[in-house]
């Protein structure tokens, strides 16, 4: 097993993890941390990509990850601003409340 | 024995008498003591001057009590005040709130002074004298720097204590609120200098005109401005007076550090003081030319000592500030960074890029480049003073009769 | 080398797997930060600096920020009740669709030859290499980037904040 695959299979594992947290937990923020951690699996996939594929040099690895990290924040703020904004209607931050249009 | 190279030569020296197969190991186990040991010292005579200074900008004396272990009578003005401090943080009783989150109330001060110290890998105490050189020193200064925000959040929430919890977000809100005029007013020196290597930028202000003007930062218009803004800055991020809300006595007891006593207690503030060291080295680095001399024959004096000097001159200033200037609301401290500061540094940002563009021009053309550039700072500045002061009466001053 | 690799692995599977099955929120957002943290040790140790030091600035520094004061502000932290599991049911479906999905991963991996080319010296791209790629190459992404953060930090503002006077909690 070479080294490539270790890291391709730290990061199989860490998308798991985060599929986890994704699936069974109720709390809506809980559920976020949970999609972050499947996005910081990808970008370690790149790096891994990026460490042992064909042209180093050229940097796309690194342009990727820098470009996920920062798209990533992004969603994080717009997704805890959401949840704070229906905590506020609803009082409650457990995703199977939020079942209005539900029907 | 050359002064300037005497650092190096010492280390070659310990580093040869172990085996090659550990000397790295040895080279780096060094330079970590020697930097814990030299800024240990400053943190503890930075704590007495600051009292003395205080005292004396207070006309009073400060604390001159503390002598000598088996010289009583020799009180030495107070210098072992430090000392004393010390044995005395050590001694006393820790004592833990019965209901507090024992991991978090635990870790917070042992994390706050872990990443406070981190930011000294990267600055160029001497000519050779950088523990690590990295590529992207700046950034990593910054990642290093933000992350004591989180202990601050732990001290606060693991103390399991309303007020705490209060200090601590207003504390988190100060920090978070300056971290962008501190970065954004570095930001020209990087573009001048085109590298985010502190190492480089040291190097890059070399140079004397008439071997008596040197080439630093601070002396240019647009680093002036960012030097300002980076002084505003740094004493905010350390949660110094005028904006040490968060701390203050007459403000929520101590803060967030209400529920720590004893040596913990004195992590936290020794956390402060690395901070501010830290911050102010690089402030050193970045505008004050790092370990260059100000004059060309001056340069017999060894760049470490150079460095030292310009660092203890600035935390002297920064205490006279302490001592001078009136304690910030909150909002009028937020109101001060996000109106004021943040668009003064994004002109500044257009400032440096006009001074990095306009490299070539020579003969009275550089007296227009430094016209343009000092005009840039001043107009914003005085219409923005003029506008965020519009609705308010002018300070009038009632003194004691 | 890969000794280096296991441990930094060990650390950022072990806080994330205790993050995703704590059942306090705090102690929850606090473990992710600790494996972003390790995330940037992992990129250290592929010789991707500049990639590291952002993650550290941005994760470390400013999404755990966001997460933990959204998490203050629902009120998720006020009381000592822990975050429950909704149903075992639910519990076991999502270990049981993660373990497959794991093992269509790993077996993937294992199966494809990803042996060919010799571990190289770590690479490394110099910072004034990564600036010239992001002004010529990459510029548009860098604007278009630039102008979703706007928005993102804009929308956050106005998604978040009090409307009505009795919408304040």
């Amino acid at each position: 097993m070479s080294a490539l695959q270790l890291c391709l299979i730290v990061s199989s594992l860490l998308f798991c993890v985060g599929l986890i947290g994704a699936l069974a937990r109720s709390n809506t923020i809980l559920v976020l941390l949970g999609i972050e951690l499947m996005l910081n699996a990808a970008n370690l996939n790149f790096i891994a990509f990026w460490r042992y594929g064909p042209h180093p040099a050229a940097g796309t690895g690194m342009m990727f990850v820098l470009f996920s990290i920062a798209v990533a924040a992004a969603e994080a703020a717009v997704g805890l601003a959401l949840i704070i904004a229906v905590h506020r209607h609803r009082q409650s931050v457990r995703l199977q409340e939020a079942n209005s249009l539900k029907g | 024995m050359n002064l300037e190279t005497l650092p190096l030569q010492f280390r070659d020296f310990i580093v040869g008498l172990f085996p090659t197969a550990l000397q790295w190991l040895v080279h780096h186990v060094l330079t970590l003591t020697v930097i814990l040991t030299v800024f240990g010292l400053f943190f503890a005579f930075t704590t007495i001057a600051e009292r003395k200074l205080l005292a004396r900008v207070q006309n009073r004396l400060g604390p001159n009590r503390a002598g000598l272990p088996w010289f009583r009578k020799l009180k030495l003005w107070g210098i072992t005040q430090p000392f004393a401090d010390a044995i005395k943080a050590i001694t006393k009783e820790d004592i833990v709130p019965a209901a507090a989150d024992k991991a978090l109330h635990f870790l917070a001060p042992v994390l706050i002074v872990a990443f406070s110290l981190l930011g000294f890998a990267v600055l160029p105490f001497g000519r050779n004298l950088i523990p690590v050189e990295l590529d992207a020193a700046l950034l990593y200064f910054f990642a290093a720097g933000s992350a004591t925000e989180l202990a601050i959040f732990m001290a606060g929430w693991g103390s399991r204590n309303k007020y705490s919890l209060l200090s601590a977000m207003r504390a988190l809100a100060q920090l978070i609120s300056y971290e962008l005029p501190l970065i954004l007013s570095v930001v020209p020196v990087v573009m001048v200098c085109g590298t985010l290597s502190t190492k480089a930028i040291a190097v890059a202000q070399g140079g004397w005109t008439f071997g008596l003007l040197p080439h630093w930062h601070v002396f240019t218009p647009w680093g002036f401005a960012a030097f300002i803004i980076f002084l505003i800055a740094t004493l905010a991020e350390s949660n110094r007076s005028p904006f040490d809300l968060p701390e203050a006595e007459s403000e929520l007891i101590a803060g967030h550090l209400t529920e720590y006593s004893g040596f913990k207690y004195a992590l936290f503030f020794m956390a402060e003081y690395f901070g501010l060291t830290a911050l102010s080295g690089l402030g050193v680095t970045l505008f004050l030319g790092g370990w260059q001399a100000p004059c060309e024959f001056l340069q017999f004096i060894p760049s470490y000592l150079w460095f030292m000097i310009k660092l203890a001159g600035m935390i002297v200033f920064f205490i006279w500030v302490r001592g001078t200037l009136l304690r910030l609301r909150i909002d009028q401290l937020t109101r001060l960074s996000w109106k004021f500061l943040v668009p003064l540094a994004l002109l500044n940002l257009g400032n440096g890029a006009f001074w990095a563009l306009t490299t070539e021009w020579s003969g009275p053309l550089v007296l227009a480049r430094w016209a343009i550039s000092a005009a840039i700072v001043v107009v914003p500045f005085v219409l923005l003073g003029r506008c965020l002061t519009a609705g308010q009466a002018p300070r009038t001053y009632r003194y004691a009769a | 080398m890969i000794i280096a690799l296991i441990i930094i692995a060990l650390l950022i599977l072990g806080a994330a797997s205790a993050a995703m099955l704590s059942r306090n929120l705090i102690h929850s957002a606090l473990l992710l930060v600790g494996a972003w943290a390790g995330i940037a040790a992992f990129y250290l140790w592929a010789g991707a600096e500049f990639v590291a030091f952002a993650q550290g600035l941005v994760y470390v520094g400013a999404v755990s920020m966001v997460v933990l004061f959204a998490v203050l502000l629902t009120r998720q932290g006020a009381t000592r009740a822990p975050v429950e599991y909704d149903s075992i049911k639910r519990a076991v479906f999502a270990f049981i669709v993660a373990g497959g999905v794991a093992g269509i991963l790993i077996g993937a991996i294992m199966g494809s030859p990803l042996e060919g080319r010799l571990p190289s010296p770590t690479p490394s791209v110099s910072v004034l290499q990564l600036g010239l790629l992001l002004m010529g190459p990459y510029a548009p992404a860098l604007l278009i980037v630039g102008v979703l953060l706007t928005v993102a930090l804009l929308g956050a503002i106005v998604i978040a904040a009090v409307d009505k006077p009795e919408d304040a909690p």
